[in-house]
């Protein structure tokens, strides 16, 4: 069972919410915006989103830029 | 000169900061707040997963209260991607305004008119304030005014390249002309060039490498200040006009060799 974020195959693990896979990770959720198979999801529905196997994910910050 | 309005925001300072390239967030934070501006940009990356899964602290370095935060879309490549880009920016902080910039040429990076148009058209409607990055076209400029755009970002030359304002004739056409605030944007390399900017008429200027890949970048960053400033003066001070012929300085009358003025 595994899922692609941010264009690398990772496990899913024990994980079964977008907010359980971003604590797996390690991601710390402030100021960040994250994909679900295109879908922009607010972090206020991190817990509640389901997350399954080959779901395409994208985890986006901010950094510097001109 | 009037004070600079964007987007109903008033700016005291008429230079806007890009926050790449710095040697370090701290090195950023003084830069900017050494120069008095009013508006950073940034870019939007993925996290980087493996090598720090917690996250760039980049903008918890700058304070929205003080600082328009700007991200832009740098990396997009068509109108959808810079779409995509603008509508995770305001998931991720709640930023409203955009910097658009599409570069489907990582050689040169100038920016595609087509869908820079095509992009600023749909996030208009979206309610974000977009701010395109365009090549200096008078033609592309006044399109992008009419589709609603707050400010029209043209380049004095491309990203990075610190050449000043090798678009200069083209610029003076776009100031004529707008009836939005003009950037000067990408390209201005030293001091002069921003104050040469603001004296053809431009509103604003945008510095990003200039500033963060000098030396001492909280130095440069003063640097830029003052002359942007300097030239905000000397126009307010109303400058006399150029003119063909030499207009001596020093009275023509009285010179010590004559011998019967009358």
């Amino acid at each position: 069972m595994t899922v692609t974020v941010n264009g690398n195959t990772r496990p899913l693990g024990d994980a079964k919410t977008l907010a359980g896979l971003l604590a797996a990770l390690n991601v710390k959720t402030s100021k960040k915006a994250v994909e679900l198979n295109g879908q922009i999801i607010p972090s206020s529905a991190f817990a509640t989103t389901p997350v399954t196997a080959n779901d395409q994910i994208e985890i986006i910050q901010f950094v510097g830029g001109g | 000169m009037d004070p600079l309005i964007i987007a109903g925001h008033t700016f005291h300072s008429r230079l806007f900061i890009g926050t790449g390239k710095f040697g370090s967030h701290d090195l950023m934070r003084q830069a900017i707040e050494a120069s008095g501006c009013g508006l950073v940009t940034v870019a939007l990356r993925r996290v980087d997963l493996d090598k720090n899964p917690e996250g760039d602290p980049l903008i918890s370095k700058l304070d929205p209260k003080k600082i328009v935060i700007v991200p832009n879309t740098s990396g997009a490549r068509t109108a959808e991607e810079a779409i995509r880009i603008a509508r995770l920016a305001r998931a991720a902080g709640g930023f409203d305004w955009i910097k658009l910039e599409l570069t489907p040429n990582l050689h040169h990076l100038l920016p595609d008119p087509i869908e820079t148009l095509k992009a600023a058209e749909v996030l208009v409607k979206e309610g974000f304030t977009v701010l395109p990055y365009i090549n200096a076209d008078p033609v592309l400029a006044k399109r992008l005014e009419e589709a609603g755009t707050a400010a029209v970002m043209p380049l004095a030359a491309p990203i990075g390249t610190n050449l000043g304002l090798r678009t200069r004739d083209m610029l003076e056409i776009i100031v004529a002309n707008a009836r939005v605030p003009v950037v000067v944007d990408a390209g201005l390399g030293m001091p002069s060039h921003a104050a040469a900017a603001i004296e053809l008429g431009a509103d604003c200027v945008l510095v990003n490498t200039a500033i963060a890949a000098a030396a001492d970048p909280v130095g440069m960053a003063k640097a830029f200040a003052k002359a942007v400033q300097a030239a905000e003066e000397g126009l307010a001070a109303g400058p006399r006009a150029a003119r063909a012929t030499a207009d001596a300085s020093s009275p023509l009358t009285g010179f010590l060799w004559q011998t019967e003025s009358r």
